[in-house]
């Protein structure tokens, strides 16, 4: 592949000609999916930009282009970073995975993480979530705060990641409260404030006085407020606008400290290649301040799950836990191993309706 | 008082003058623009068009604007013959969707046969997906009168929603851990639209892209239908004395452009893109539509508008990532400069005069 | 699955509410298409008004100024579309793609200092003995004021395009603008009053998204709505009533969509969620057949000297 080689000896060429410049500023590439300003996801990763930028200051260089589509037009916005000098580059969504594993073999020298895929390579690590861990916390709270026992739940599209976050909700709302039931809505889409004020609203209309959900934007939280008596959570980031209610906590994904971490990481040349799925207790998911009319009891309560999950004490899935179809998947004490909570596409015993394939 | 002549020629000088000149005027507007958001002016400038072409890393990009050219002028090609017919095919997109599930789903059911007849396979599924797709307003409009504009429209949407449900259910990479999105076909061979020479961007689609150029012109300069369709757009009339069927000519048209769409999505899914999944459409099909345009609905124009177009992309990108220019910015800077190219043509077919006023 | 579950009042309720965005953009590229112009810009026009119509209500605390001030950048925004078509006589389907790649950037960059923020609160209006009517009441007296706006909207446009003088030399622009020049008409000058109205519409249809429905500014927040507002014409075959018809059916799809899903309902979303469109393939074709048709003149270039 003469192509191939062209680019690493550019890269290599050009690697030398900037560390001759500027010795001692490391330069860190974002690759974004959605704009900056969409007030959840990408938000989030860029508030872990500046907070890289904050920590670092002058030693450190950062860029990103947001709004990136998948597919070829992520490998040439991922490729003109890495040409342009980066030495690190976050890639923070799971449609860049096969994108940035075509890069990094052009770059072998530049230092690559992809956010919530599965493919590695020694220059090319993956990072993500244990966002289930919150979801735990926040079923403590709506199971004991609904009054109606209904639960209404917005899933964007019917993927592990959205199921599993499911899962984790009910089995704890079902253990305070045996009589919950879960009501879920698969919008089709992460992001369409329409649709999920709509979704909300329907939701609502129809008893469900808890809202959770895994869109992106503020508009079930604005439907609850116009509606009253509801409340909800805030996803990826804190929401913080429609505090003390209609959202009483979130989960916030807070990627400063892992991307601190990692910038740190190349300066001092020990980068290594490694798989990352941090929950709690590494600071990257964030319960939001619990607020509003939940009682101090069930506070405590959450916040008691919230410190055993961070601790290790207590996991999420733990045995015994039936399938859907009344099948055992765990025994008793038993927890969920990680390959099976990657590829979740099933839903726990008590949830109703199917998942859409 | 300021008034339009209708020049009884196109203005050839013009016809060449006024593309620079509405870049030069984009310039100036962007650079104000880029200017007022802090940024210099003249970077932005030379980033957005220049560094593309002979920067540092021109070999790099040279080959990417082919890459990213290659539809929008094989669809825009397909559309300018419609077009130039006043068929109003504004359904690219849906007919590219198409294309490319069709394209992706003779290699998936073939998966993992290593067949060579499969790539050909794929080739004239992706077309014919696309054909079938224009078919559906063309019947209606021949069959019925509907309106095309709408029809091909609509099922824009309802390729949409076909492919999300196809990267969820039926076309779902089995081994991709239960997440949206098919196998890549850039990794089975027999279904890789690969570069033809290694570094250059030069894939089937553009190759494609380019037959279809040289087609078209010699189609519209050379052949009797090529006639019928100038004739019918320039004088619908004179076309039927001239014993032009409209409806066998709406058929040709539409199917023609779908069938290029559908080529085009299925060289994006094989190559390129490599996979289904449920943003694989990036509006090539709207874009195309401006690129046809912005060619005067002429072979050779197209071509140009299709690389110029994909200069501001590459280049646009450049900025975001050099000079952390807002990612609206470019689009709005591309915005401006499709306003120019539009507002300026008119200098081309009238002329400027001024007059004194008087009543009408 | 537990259908009772679903009100049918509060599911009507909703829709009127979900309904008015595309309602109002719906309108206004109503009038224009009726004047001959087809403006494939609705949805950068609905973005532009969602913005200046959040960013001002926000500065001033008050929805009304807001509302006020959508209109206006919708209208500013149409007015380089209606220059364009109008005086630099360009094809209006590129330029209506054009405006509306435009509308979408200039809307993120007007918009960066707005994310996550709250607008003030749109009054509803508190008619104090109809609301408390049974069923009715909840249905069509609880509304914000631009609900009613939205209807009475219809209701002018149909009334000015039937029975106004103003109305029939639209229509006559629309249908023949060659023989409207003819009588002594100002084609030009009507198409771009036409093309400022509606702006202004789709302006309020989207200030109603960013101040209203959602409420909030994120980029790219209209999500195609101005597109189905497009469809939507079609779909009234050019009727103001039928607009409101069509509108409170795609509306009403979306929404009972949904609550089938929270109702446990077992359906296919994705084929569900492409009704609206196969529907309006089908009134289409419908249509066609019954011989009622798009204005003569719709998306033709017109010059005097003809």
């Amino acid at each position: 592949m003469t192509f191939t080689r062209l680019l690493t000896g550019a890269a290599l060429a050009l690697g030398m000609a900037t560390t001759a410049i500027a010795e001692d500023k490391t330069k860190v590439g974002f690759i974004y999916v959605g704009p900056i300003g969409d007030g959840g996801y990408t938000y989030e990763h860029n508030q872990g930009r500046l907070a890289v930028e904050e920590h670092f200051g002058d030693k450190v260089e950062t860029v990103y282009q947001e709004s990136v589509p998948e597919g070829a037009d992520a490998e040439r916005a991922i490729t003109q970073m890495a040409l342009q000098g980066a030495d690190l580059i976050f890639t923070t969504s799971f449609g860049f995975m096969d994108a940035t594993v075509n890069t990094a073999k052009k770059f072998p020298k530049v230092k690559f993480e992809h956010a919530t895929g599965y493919k590695r390579a020694d220059n090319l690590s993956t990072y993500s979530a244990r966002f289930y861990e919150g979801r735990s916390v926040l079923g403590v709270i709506a199971g004991h705060m609904t009054k109606t026992n209904k639960i209404g739940y917005i899933g964007s599209y019917p993927i592990p990641e959205v199921i599993r976050g499911i899962n984790a909700a009910y089995i704890e709302a079902k253990k305070v409260n045996p009589d919950v039931e879960f009501n879920i809505i698969w919008a089709y889409t992460w992001f369409d404030p329409a649709k999920e004020a709509d979704a909300a609203t329907a939701l609502i209309e129809q008893g469900n006085d808890v809202i959770l959900q895994h869109t992106d934007s503020t508009a079930p939280s604005a439907a609850a407020k116009a509606k009253g008596d509801v409340i909800t959570f805030g996803q990826a980031s804190d929401m913080a606008e429609y505090k003390p209610e209609p959202r009483v906590s979130s989960i916030i994904d807070n990627w400063g400290p892992y991307y601190i971490e990692r910038v740190q990481a190349v300066m001092d040349g020990t980068w290594e290649s490694t798989d990352t799925w941090a929950g709690i207790d590494d600071g990257m998911v964030v319960i939001g301040e619990i607020t509003g009319p939940v009682p101090d009891d069930v506070k405590q309560e959450a916040l008691a799950m919230r410190d055993a999950i961070a601790s290790g004490e207590y996991h999420p899935f733990t045995g015994p836990l039936n399938k859907q179809d009344g099948s055992e998947w765990l025994k008793e004490g038993e927890t969920a191993d990680d390959a099976t909570l990657l590829g979740m596409n099933f839903y726990v015993e008590g949830i109703k309706g199917d998942i859409p394939q | 008082m300021l008034r339009l002549d209708r020049r009884p020629q196109p203005s050839r000088l013009w016809t060449l003058l006024t593309p620079p000149l509405a870049v030069l005027v984009t310039m100036i507007v962007g650079g104000a623009l880029f200017a007022a958001l802090g940024k210099d002016p003249v970077v932005a400038i030379e980033t957005i068009f220049w560094e593309p072409l002979f920067g540092e890393f021109a070999f790099y990009y040279r080959p990417q604007l082919l890459v990213k050219a290659a539809p929008l002028i094989l669809i825009a090609i397909g559309l300018s013959l419609g077009f130039r017919a006043g068929i109003w095919n504004i359904g690219a997109e849906g007919q590219y969707i198409i294309g490319a599930l069709c394209g992706a789903g003779v290699a998936l059911a073939a998966y993992p046969s290593e067949s060579w007849l499969i790539f050909p396979g794929m080739v004239l599924a992706g077309a014919l997906g696309g054909w079938a797709w224009a078919m559906i307003p063309a019947v209606l409009k021949v069959r019925f009168g509907t309106n095309e504009i709408l029809v091909s429209l609509m099922l824009v949407y309802v390729a949409e929603q076909l492919l999300a449900s196809m990267a969820l259910g039926p076309m779902r990479n089995p081994e991709g851990m239960g997440f949206p999105g098919s196998r890549n076909l850039q990794q089975y061979a027999p279904a890789h639209n690969a570069e033809l020479i290694a570094g250059t961007g030069m894939h089937w689609g553009v190759a494609a892209a380019l037959i279809a150029v040289i087609f078209s012109y010699v189609l519209l300069n050379r052949h009797i239908l090529g006639y019928h369709i100038r004739l019918t757009g320039e004088a619908p009339r004179a076309a039927r004395f001239a014993g032009v069927r409209p409806g066998r000519l709406i058929l040709f048209c539409l199917g023609a452009s779908g069938a290029l769409a559908g080529l085009a999505g299925m060289f994006e899914v094989a190559g390129p893109a490599g996979q289904v999944t449920i943003d694989f459409n990036v509006g090539y099909g709207f874009t195309a539509i401006i690129v046809a345009f912005l060619g005067r609905l002429h072979p050779v124009g197209i071509l140009l508008a299709g690389l110029l177009l994909a200069l501001t992309y590459i280049g646009g990108e450049l900025a975001q990532s050099n000079m952390q220019l807002p990612a609206a910015a470019v689009q709005l800077f591309q915005g401006m400069l499709l306003f120019f190219l539009l507002a300026v043509d008119v200098l081309v077919h009238f002329r400027l005069r001024w007059r004194r006023a008087e009543a009408a | 699955m537990d259908l009772s579950s679903i009100n049918p009042i509060l599911l009507l309720a909703s829709l009127m509410v979900a309904a008015t965005p595309i309602l109002l953009a719906a309108l206004g590229e109503l009038v224009s298409e009726r004047a001959g112009v087809l403006n494939l810009g609705v949805e950068g026009m609905m973005i532009t008004g969602a913005i200046c119509g959040f960013a001002i209500a926000v500065e001033t605390g008050s929805p009304v100024v807001g509302f006020a001030a959508a209109a206006a950048g919708g209208a500013l925004l149409s007015l380089l579309f209606a220059l364009l078509t109008q005086l630099a006589l360009a094809n209006q389907v590129a330029s209506g793609l054009a405006l509306t790649l435009f509308g979408l950037g200039l809307s993120a960059l007007l918009g960066q200092s707005y994310v996550g923020i709250r607008p003030p609160a749109t009054a509803k209006l508190d008619i104090p003995l109809l609301g408390d009517i049974p069923v009715l009441g909840p249905v069509l007296f609880s509304h914000d004021w631009m609900v009613y706006f939205g209807l009475a909207l219809t209701l002018a446009v149909w009334a000015a395009l039937k029975y106004s003088r103003a109305g029939l030399i639209l229509r006559a622009v629309g249908e023949n603008h060659d023989a409207a020049h003819a009588l002594g008409y100002n084609v030009v000058g009507v198409r771009i009053l036409a093309i400022l109205f509606g702006g202004a519409c789709a302006g309020l249809g989207g200030a109603y998204l960013s101040l209203v429905r959602v409420p909030q500014w994120t980029e790219g927040m209209t999500a195609g709505a101005g597109w189905i507002a497009l469809a939507l014409v079609v779909f009234a075959s050019w009727k103001a009533g039928r607009v409101l018809l069509g509108a409170y059916l795609f509306g009403g799809v979306t929404v009972l969509q949904l609550n089938l899903q929270a109702a446990g309902v077992d359906i296919p979303v994705e084929y569900l969620s492409m009704s609206p469109y196969l529907i309006t393939i089908l009134v289409l074709v419908i249509l066609s057949a019954d011989r009622s048709r798009a204005p003569g003149s719709l998306g033709r270039i017109f010059h005097a000297s003809r």
